[in-house]
């Protein structure tokens, strides 16, 4: 009898304890009871390995779940990520576009497609890449650029990263005469340059003054004249976009001017292409300009391929003396270089591309407006007279040349080579690495090479790197009596000053006095 | 990134350009479980790749218990047989940093010179002594990846918690960032000693959890603004956070978009992939250089 009257108080006690924890919480109107269920339900549905360490996480879990199917009476409507939009526009690469299936056979005998696919694998074996996935996206975005511009080659150059997006680069020739003419960039420097001497004059015709303000004597330096396309720095033609699958976006030719202004500054790359530099020297252009300028940097110190892959064409008669050689065409006898060879020694590998004089152009321009006249006069028929004015002309390496000759900068040598594998190395490739612009890469396995850059466009320069300071100011005024300060004289000066005045005055008096004595004595002659 | 996830997680973070060529990543495979087995490390990580102008080297890192404290890094060449690098001390830094210049080399024994003039004596007796400080490339290693693990290791809020021992280890129940998550800054947190936290007032503290919350997070770093999370959009679920400063360093994590309807659940996993040939831009002292040439400019 004892214990069922103690069984019946144990009931009663979890009876009483039942309906505390089915109170329901004056807060979150839960109650523990069906929590703790809830949450034992969910522990024996999963049962997770050493539990009592997450058990604090879970119980978490299972009150967020369980408000938030409470809460939603309404739907929500799913906001378009921008992961789903991207997605929308790349499927668009997978689609093949309808009533080309004929012209297809045609295409794929010349086509101006690479063989992205190949590169990959190349480059996977190099160390290099960007993840097969994305090589094969990277493939169609070029096939879309490939069918929608009338191009005769097409490259992939590279990738160049951004602090908020990144820049996919496509290098191209346009078929001859299907290129639009641009007029479109020059604007932006004009108006740089003329905002200069406006001010003075404007204050001067205000303000009426005696003095009129001194104008600004700062003559800006002559333009150098941008070089023409398919010439030298513009040869190819460049488009880029932010992902595959967004269009493409044609990239300006790039002038002088910008070339030198972006050697001097360092700047990431934003990822958006109409975002303006500001730095000092301040850059004409904006992030599009800028990039084409880096790009036709890297270009012109990084595009190499292998000895005899190219030489020159036949020239029957004399050269020019400036005129470097700027064409050269695909060596049809080219065998090939064994791989050992290639990543042994730098004089296997010779550059491509023009070198970038300091002007800014590959084919150096004489800016000076020397009149033609002296020259004849002298009757010499020799290049240049020594003048002081006249510069001398630019000269850079010439197309073609060896690797083993480029210079070192920071006592690192300018490129790394190496084999692919040690393992393997009947099947191995050559694989360069340039030290000066971190991300050039370029690899070479028999009759194949190529090039590519994915980096974040900028040169290695070293220690760290210092803004460029901005030059003096100018100085307005010249120094004359008018506007330099004198000390105001001390009180001995003043009376030294004061007696030599007096003294002055006391002789003019007497030579007057003699004056008149004079002329007395000669009126009385006459 | 994980021994056990490399096979995978690496092509998300090739993104920047650099990856392993199959060869290196069968290697990295066999050789990691045979550290870890070794070593008796917990978790092995493939911390990446620092290039030289001969040689690369490949980094590993082995945890233990605590994740923050508990690592060992280990270098290789191949990356079949690896060796101990040292830890980084305070004088090691510091030699490092007046020493060694310039690219890595690519060989542990080369040695950098670096001649200081110290004076000895006080005064008129002062002796000037030439002493030639040489320091090991092996402890510059050891350095740089110490110094950049310490600026720049990232890691997403809530990934790992400290245990009520003290210890900071993976939180098992973390199902990655959302999508809304993964834009905000203040939801990626510096996985070293935090400076700021113990700076906070009681007001901004009661709203963090003592457990997730004791690091701290990118959004207040200074200068501001220049880490944007970059929602790879191309695999959609990778953020790319760049660092200016170490050029070549990407923080990649894998963060899980919070599906609602579906219980299917994909580990999340934060990899850190390094490919850094140490060149460090000082832009930031020399500013303030910069700034005192134009006051001294306008008083002439």
């Amino acid at each position: 009898m004892a214990e069922g009257a103690l069984n019946n108080q144990r009931e009663h006690t979890a009876i009483c304890f039942k309906a505390f924890m089915l109170k329901n919480s004056t807060k979150s109107n839960l109650n523990l009871y069906d929590h703790l269920s809830r949450l034992l339900t969910k522990v024996m549905d999963e049962r997770p390995e050493n539990v009592v360490d997450i058990i604090e996480d879970m119980s978490r879990e299972v009150k967020q779940e369980f408000l938030q199917d409470k809460q939603s009476t309404l739907r929500d409507m799913p906001l378009a990520t921008a992961a789903q939009l991207l997605a929308e526009q790349q499927r668009l690469l997978f689609s093949r576009r309808g009533g080309d299936d004929g012209e297809q056979e045609e295409e794929l005998v010349e086509t101006p497609l690479p063989n992205v696919s190949e590169l990959g694998f190349f480059l996977e074996q190099a160390g290099v890449g960007l993840g097969r996935e994305e090589m094969l996206m990277v493939f169609l975005a070029l096939k879309q650029l490939v069918d929608s511009q009338p191009l005769v080659r097409c490259r992939l150059w590279g990738k160049i990263l951004g602090t908020g997006g990144n820049y996919l680069v496509a290098e191209c020739e346009y078929r001859e005469g299907e290129e639009e003419e641009e007029g479109n960039e020059e604007t932006v420097e004009d108006e740089e340059r003329d905002g200069e001497p406006r001010d003075d004059d404007e204050e001067a015709d205000v303000v009426e003054v005696i003095d009129t303000l001194p104008r600004s004597t700062f003559k800006p330096p002559p333009v150098v004249p941008k070089e023409d396309n398919r010439t030298g720095v513009n040869k190819f033609t460049y488009f880029v976009c932010r992902e595959p699958g967004l269009p493409w976006v044609k990239l300006p030719t790039v002038t002088p001017t910008q070339i030198t202004a972006a050697r001097h500054i360092r700047k990431f790359f934003t990822g958006r292409l109409d975002a303006p530099i500001i730095s000092y020297p301040p850059f004409p252009g904006n992030e599009a300009n800028y990039l084409r300028a880096q790009i036709a940097r890297i270009s012109a110190g990084t595009q190499v391929s292998p000895l005899g892959f190219y030489q020159f064409a036949e020239e029957e008669g004399e050269e020019e003396e400036e005129g470097a050689r700027d064409s050269f065409e695909e060596n049809s006898d080219f065998e090939g270089i064994p791989v050992p060879e290639m990543a042994e020694s730098l004089s296997t590998w010779v550059h491509h591309v023009q070198h970038i004089l300091q002007q800014g152009r590959c084919v150096w321009v004489n800016l000076a407006d020397k009149p033609e006249d002296d020259f004849e006069e002298e009757g010499d028929e020799e290049e240049k007279e020594e003048e002081p004015d006249e510069p001398d002309p630019e000269v850079g390496p010439p197309l073609l040349t060896p690797l083993s000759e480029d210079a070192e900068t920071t006592n690192t040598p300018p490129w790394s080579s190496k084999m692919s594998s040690t393992l393997i190395s009947q099947f191995a490739l050559a694989v360069l690495r340039s030290n000066l612009w971190p991300g050039a890469y370029t690899y070479a396995s028999g009759k194949k090479f190529e090039n590519i850059y994915i980096g974040w466009g900028l040169k290695f320069v070293g220690e760290g790197y210092i803004p460029t300071i901005p030059t003096i100011p100018q100085r307005e005024y010249q120094s004359g009596p008018e506007i330099t300060e004198s000390l105001d004289p001390s009180l001995e000066e003043e009376q030294a000053l004061k007696a030599t005045l007096e003294e002055q005055r006391a002789a003019q008096e007497e030579t007057e006095a003699l004056g008149e004595d004079e002329e007395e004595e000669e009126e009385e002659d006459d | 990134m994980d021994s056990s996830t490399l096979y995978y997680s690496l092509d998300l973070v090739s993104g920047s350009g650099l990856t392993l060529s199959s060869e290196q990543k069968a290697a990295l495979q066999t050789s990691l479980v045979i550290l870890k087995r070794n070593n008796k490390f917990n978790r092995v990580l493939f911390w990446g790749k620092i290039l030289g102008i001969k040689g690369d080297y490949f980094i590993a890192q082995g945890v233990s218990e605590d994740e923050m404290t508990d690592k060992k890094s280990l270098y290789s060449f191949n990356c079949v047989d690896w060796h101990l690098l040292p830890p980084a001390t305070e004088a090691m830094l510091a030699e490092v940093s007046a020493t060694a210049k310039g690219r890595f080399v690519g060989d542990p024994s080369h040695e950098y010179e670096h001649t200081e003039i110290r004076r000895q004596g006080e005064g008129d007796e002062a002796v000037e002594e030439e002493v030639v400080v040489k320091v090991k490339e092996e402890k510059r290693l050891a350095s740089t990846v110490h110094t950049i693990d310490k600026e720049v290791s990232v890691v997403p809020r809530g990934a790992f918690i400290k245990s009520p021992h003290g210890l900071v280890q993976t939180n098992r129940s973390f199902e990655g960032l959302s999508s809304l998550e993964a834009g905000k800054l203040s939801y990626f947190l510096h996985f070293t000693e935090p400076q700021k936290l113990k700076k906070k007032s009681i007001l901004e503290l009661a709203d963090l959890n003592p457990s997730i919350d004791f690091l701290d997070p990118l959004s207040e770093d200074i200068p501001k603004g220049n880490r944007v999370p970059n929602l790879s959009l191309h695999h959609s679920f990778t953020v790319i956070l760049p660092f200016p400063p170490w050029v070549g360093f990407l923080s990649h994590m894998l963060s899980v978009f919070r599906n609602r309807t579906s219980s299917l659940k994909v580990p999340p996993f934060c990899g850190r992939q390094k490919c850094n040939t140490n060149m460090r831009l000082l832009m930031f002292g020399m500013l303030l250089i910069f700034y005192l040439f134009i006051l001294l400019g306008k008083l002439t």
